[in-house]
């Protein structure tokens, strides 16, 4: 995209394109973390106020409420000048599937967390990942430096897809999150370069 | 009324307008779509026109003169992305914003794009 104004200086502010990546996993298992040990801002929150959604708060005793918040955490990372990263925690409870089709929509990849002691709370974001087609690599969170798991156990034990990266990391770490950005858009290269081979 | 009434107060209390009273109860933009990473430019400083636009349209033409995300938009004027989506489709109607579509949906991402990001993500 090579949009140019000029403003009142005479200087030229290109639009940059910028790029989404999904991070979901379970509750608690570190999104938040992740987006801001990675994040080049303070992570921003923002929030969607839905209205009229089924399934939105228990409305017992409070019938005339219809409206509902929910905050997504974001982040950005500045490629180049006209290239952004933006980062999406997705958010966790099941009755707001629906704000994920947007996210995902144009989405470059998704990281889905793992904990190990709870691996179940990410089988949904799979699950959703897989039947959108959406490319994702499994980041397990080891928060207490502790590797309990190989990641080929992690692997086995979620049933993933072959070729699907799984990787170790402490989501804390800016290093370990920024590795974990580069196996995914990686594997989206691999993918892409699969796909056009055997068209 | 219960003892800890009074515990809420100023920020934690919440916003004492509700957000669509803002957007007349509108909950939809008049026109088209605003992607959360869609790129908005305000196309004429503010105060160039606009009747009967609210304080927080004339921030959004503020806040736009260097080209921002929608998203960005949203967590810098603390509005949520709904009221956000509806405040631009009138500033657009007004033609005092454009708006850049982020790479079609359904395009593959191009690989010369993915290796940029890799070695811009290496570079950090």
């Amino acid at each position: 995209m090579d949009s140019v104004r000029s403003d009142r200086n005479g200087a030229t502010s290109r639009i940059p394109v910028a790029l989404k990546i999904l991070i979901a996993g379970g509750f608690g298992a570190g999104k938040t973390t992740m987006v801001g040990s990675v994040s080049e801002i303070r992570p921003l929150q923002t929030e969607e106020v839905l209205t009229g959604v089924e399934g939105a708060d228990d409305v017992n005793g409070v019938e005339g409420k219809t409206t509902t918040t929910v905050t997504m955490d974001f982040g950005r990372i500045t490629i180049t000048d006209d290239l952004q990263l933006y980062l999406f925690g997705t958010p966790g409870q099941d009755r707001f599937w629906f704000l994920w089709d947007e996210l995902s929509q144009g989405a470059l990849g998704a990281v889905v967390l793992a904990d190990t002691r709870r691996l179940a709370d990410c089988f949904p974001s799979i699950d959703y990942f897989e039947q959108r087609g959406t490319p994702f690599v499994v980041a397990v969170n080891c928060f207490d430096s502790e590797q309990r798991f190989a990641a080929e156990a992690v692997g086995r034990a979620l049933d993933l897809d072959e070729g699907v990266p799984v990787v170790l990391f402490d989501a804390r770490e800016p290093v370990g999150a920024r590795n974990v950005l580069i196996e995914l858009v990686e594997y989206v290269a691999r993918r892409q370069l699969t796909a056009a081979a055997s068209r | 009324m219960p003892a800890d009434a009074h515990d809420w107060l100023d920020h934690d209390a919440g916003p004492v307008v509700r957000p669509y009273a803002m957007t007349q109860g509108r909950v939809a933009p008049s026109n088209g779509e605003f992607d959360l990473v869609a790129f908005i430019v305000a196309t004429a400083p503010d105060g160039a026109s606009g009747a009967g636009l609210l304080p927080e349209h004339h921030a959004i033409v503020t806040a736009a003169w260097e080209p921002i995300s929608v998203v960005e938009l949203a967590s810098a004027l603390d509005l949520s992305i709904g009221v956000i989506r509806v405040l631009l489709g009138d500033l657009r109607s007004a033609g005092l914003i454009s708006m850049y579509e982020p790479p079609a949906a359904s395009a593959p991402h191009d690989v010369d794009v993915l290796k940029a990001v890799v070695n811009g993500l290496r570079a950090l």
